[in-house]
């Protein structure tokens, strides 16, 4: 039965061996109307990086909540070190020397760096001895390459230190399996690449990691084994070695996907979005801008890269005239509609907000209502023509939904947002203002989405595309903005842009 | 004011604010594991009438004490059964609470609505030796019963537990973030339980305080007269901090016997219902402040205070 954190072996790291530490057998796992994980196997072996490729909503993170006791199957089996157990609950699960570091992280932001790290562990006296977590955390943080100080409060650190304080915490607790859940969505490539140097060590001291990601590069640089999963199941199980991005992308998918979107030689034209020295004060509690100018030119798509927090937000919704700056205009086709929403739209913009179930629909409306939002109406409304309409746009838009009387929540997440798309693009507008526009979907309709943007711009549309994932910023742009604690910190052609200098300049440490 | 009255006043302000200070710590502690229960005034209520009837009864205002703490933790078990296994919403269960107690002990109370307690069933004096003697703060503080004391050193021993110990740290981590608290193996659940029940043995005891100390008779509508709204009100002002509760209790306490001491000393510019009516009034303003979410953070809230946990949910 169960084991206790006593009888483990903790100790025992024999190094890089063929003995499977975890294995998971036939495990299935249902939520209401969703098969999260149907019939999964997967192997892990101490000393190696074992990858968990797929594309969100593929299982990957119910598998590993499974493996760390935080959902129970609904059948099959997990065998540690060849003896089957039990987990229900993390608990049990870290006390079998199993630990995970979430995507969204498990910090309680009030306590400091050693709270959190203490926090659980019952080895530990009742009155608690500070310097000895402070001593545990400094030799974890010195051992792994992972700097931390003990005494900050935790919501004062940056998102990478948070990350670091996480995998501190579970190696504090002698985890011998550790899972990284989208580890990288919230680093600089810099904080990537000092994450894999933390990865690759932690490998060496016999451990097993489990890299869940669903980004194909990074996938192949860290991982020695790699397991693609698809639609809840294992779609293959590869060596790193012998396998490339293309493959790894057909195993996700199940089909060939064609990730770049087409790039034309289109001409910038007119100025069509114009951001005039515009400041947000932090009090707004969105992010803050600091003096930022920029504009966008028919038939150009412009990126804006940054790691999150550094003023995405309010420069989106300053763009689309939803907040008023404290100070500056923006213009939308030469006419002034600086916080006036409707202005903006009447002068020509779409705004495709990344909060798209909160703000950009009413998700417990129809489609087709959905579709109508942002039209004028007269008095009556004429019900006949919206369904017309909307069945000519779900076409189009090749929104996969019975009818356009379905409730818009009940539809899967690419579908929800080809309808906000279908709804904006519509309009027929000359600027497109995208947050994050696929932040959250499968490949088949990043593809779509991103192929949709890029005829846009063909057409003469100009596109302020706000993006945290660089490669899209890459793929889809003209020209890249660097965003940083609310100001330009660097500007570049697309076709001249380097990952590097880009990371360092998200960073802050450009020029 | 001369001295004499000035150190009366003081004194029952310091009675007056323990009833308070008890159940806000008690409040402060269920809160503090995320668990809002707008249901003192039941508890208390239910503890008061408990503590009547025992008392009276078995003739020891203790047993009769004990008593009173268990009733107002068997509402707060309900409470917690309610909101933490049953994930009711927390506002609407304490409001519940609040009904039940009051309906509850009118009926238990309805037989001896009026009649006093006999002296021998009421809590003595207990004067502290020496101290008792200072100039002031001597008739202030050490002249007071064993109850009075014995909230101090609940204060104390609450504000060593929540920032010194693992187990205070492993509360305030489920106030705060309960996933977090639960992937560090913690038992949400179970922990959040227990101080239900601690906040509610406390409750009940501020209501059996209130009936062996404070009032000279039962009655449903003058016993606890929303001291457990105030509490409420106090944890929010006291930043969920013990000592802070404790000192606010007091103030508080002096708020609500101030209008006894103005009258005495004469004092008619403040009309003596303004200064009855100002502790209702913060609390009032201050429940209201807390129903913005904003506000609630930047007072120092638990993160989670009010929003039930499910391992599951996604």
């Amino acid at each position: 039965m169960p084991t206790t954190a006593d009888d483990h072996p903790a100790g025992t790291t024999n190094g890089p061996g063929r003995d499977p530490v975890v294995e998971a057998h036939g495990i299935y796992k249902t939520f209401p109307g969703v098969v999260a994980n149907a019939d999964v196997d997967l192997r892990l072996e101490r000393g190696e990086v074992h990858a968990l490729l797929g594309e969100n909503g593929a299982g990957k993170s119910t598998l590993a909540s499974v493996l760390t006791g935080l959902y129970q199957p609904d059948a099959g089996e997990i065998r540690l070190d060849g003896r089957p157990v039990v987990l229900r609950s993390p608990r049990e699960a870290l006390a079998h020397g199993i630990g995970m570091v979430h995507q969204h992280f498990k910090l309680v932001k009030r306590f400091t760096v050693a709270e959190n790290v203490a926090l659980g562990d019952r080895t530990q006296p009742i009155l608690m001895s500070a310097p000895d977590v402070h001593r545990s955390v400094v030799e974890l943080s010195e051992r792994y390459g992972l700097p931390v100080r003990p005494d900050a409060v935790v919501g004062d650190l940056t998102v990478g230190e948070q990350q670091r304080v996480e995998i501190v915490k579970t190696l504090y607790r002698g985890v011998d399996v550790l899972l990284l859940d989208e580890p990288t969505s919230v680093l600089t490539p810099q904080e990537t690449e000092a994450l894999f140097d933390t990865v690759r060590a932690m490998a060496a001291d016999g451990k097993a990691v489990v890299f869940i990601s669903h980004k194909l590069h990074e996938v192949l640089s860290i991982a020695d084994t790699i397991t693609v999963m698809r639609d809840g199941g294992i779609a293959g199980n590869v060596d790193a070695a012998d396998t490339s991005v293309r493959e790894l992308a057909q195993l996700m998918v199940g089909r060939e996907v064609m990730m770049e979107a087409p790039g034309g030689d289109g001409q910038a034209g007119e100025v069509v979005l114009e951001l005039d020295d515009v400041s947000v004060d932090e009090r707004s509690r969105r992010g803050r801008l600091d003096q930022l100018s920029m504009t966008v030119r028919a038939g150009e798509v412009v990126g804006i890269a940054g790691v999150s927090g550094n003023g995405q937000r309010p420069l989106a919704e300053v763009a689309a005239g939803l907040i008023e700056p404290d100070r500056g205009r923006v213009r939308v086709n030469g006419r002034d509609v600086t916080g006036r929403p409707r202005a903006a739209r009447k002068a020509g913009l779409s705004y495709v907000p990344e909060d798209r179930i909160g703000t950009g629909l009413a998700s417990s409306l129809s489609v087709a209502e959905n579709l109508q939002l942002t039209r004028a109406h007269r008095p009556l409304l004429d019900r006949g023509r919206w369904s017309t309409d909307a069945r000519r746009l779900m076409e189009e838009f090749d929104i996969r939904a019975p009818g356009p009387s379905t409730t818009t929540s009940s539809l899967s997440g690419g579908n929800i947002q080809k309808v906000l798309l279908a709804r904006e693009l519509a309009a027929d507008p000359d600027v497109i203002v995208a947050a994050s526009p696929t932040r959250g979907l499968d490949v088949g309709a990043i593809e779509f989405v991103r192929q949709l943007l890029a005829q846009r711009r063909e057409q003469g549309c100009g596109v302020l595309l706000i993006s945290e994932d660089l490669d899209e910023i890459r793929a889809l742009s003209d020209r890249i903005l660097v965003l940083y604690e609310g100001r330009i910190v660097h500007e570049c052609a697309a076709e001249d842009s380097d990952v590097t200098e880009l990371g360092l300049a998200m960073a802050g440490a450009g020029s | 004011m001369n001295e004499t009255v000035l150190a009366m006043t003081l004194a029952a302000a310091v009675a007056a604010g323990t009833p308070l200070a008890l159940a806000a710590i008690g409040e402060l502690i269920t809160e503090r594991a995320g668990i809002l229960n707008l249901g003192v005034e039941g508890m208390m209520l239910l503890g008061a009438v408990t503590t009547f009837l025992v008392s009276l009864a078995t003739g020891s205002p203790w047993i009769g004490m004990a008593a009173g703490a268990l009733a107002g933790a068997g509402l707060s078990a309900a409470h917690a059964f309610l909101t933490i296994t049953l994930r009711a919403n927390q506002i609407v269960s304490g409001l519940a609470l609040v009904i039940f107690g009051t309906g509850l002990s009118t009926f238990l109370g309805r037989p001896v609505e009026g009649m006093p307690l006999p002296r021998e069933s009421r809590l003595p004096r207990m004067n502290i030796q020496l101290l008792q003697d200072l100039p002031l703060l001597g008739r202030v503080l050490f002249q007071q019963d064993v109850v009075v004391y014995g909230t101090w050193v609940i204060a104390a021993l609450t504000a060593f537990y929540l920032f010194r110990t693992r187990p205070g740290l492993s509360l305030r981590a489920v106030g705060e973030s309960p996933a977090t608290a639960d992937v560090m193996g913690l038992r949400v659940n179970t922990i959040r339980y227990v101080h239900t029940l601690v906040g509610g043995l406390l409750g009940g005891g501020a209501g059996a305080y209130l009936m062996l100390a404070r009032v000279p008779a039962w009655s449903q509508a003058a016993t606890t007269n929303g001291i457990g709204f105030i509490a409420i009100a106090l944890v929010v002002f006291a930043s969920w901090r013990p000592w802070r509760a404790l000192l606010g209790a007091l103030i508080f306490g002096l708020a609500l016997r101030a209008n006894f001491a103005l009258q005495a000393a004469g004092v008619t510019f403040i009309p003596a219902e303004f200064l009855a009516m100002t502790p209702y009034l913060l609390t009032i303003l201050v429940l209201i402040a807390l129903s913005f979410s904003d506000l609630r953070r930047r007072a120092g809230a638990p993160e989670a205070l009010g929003v039930p946990y499910a391992r599951e949910e996604r």
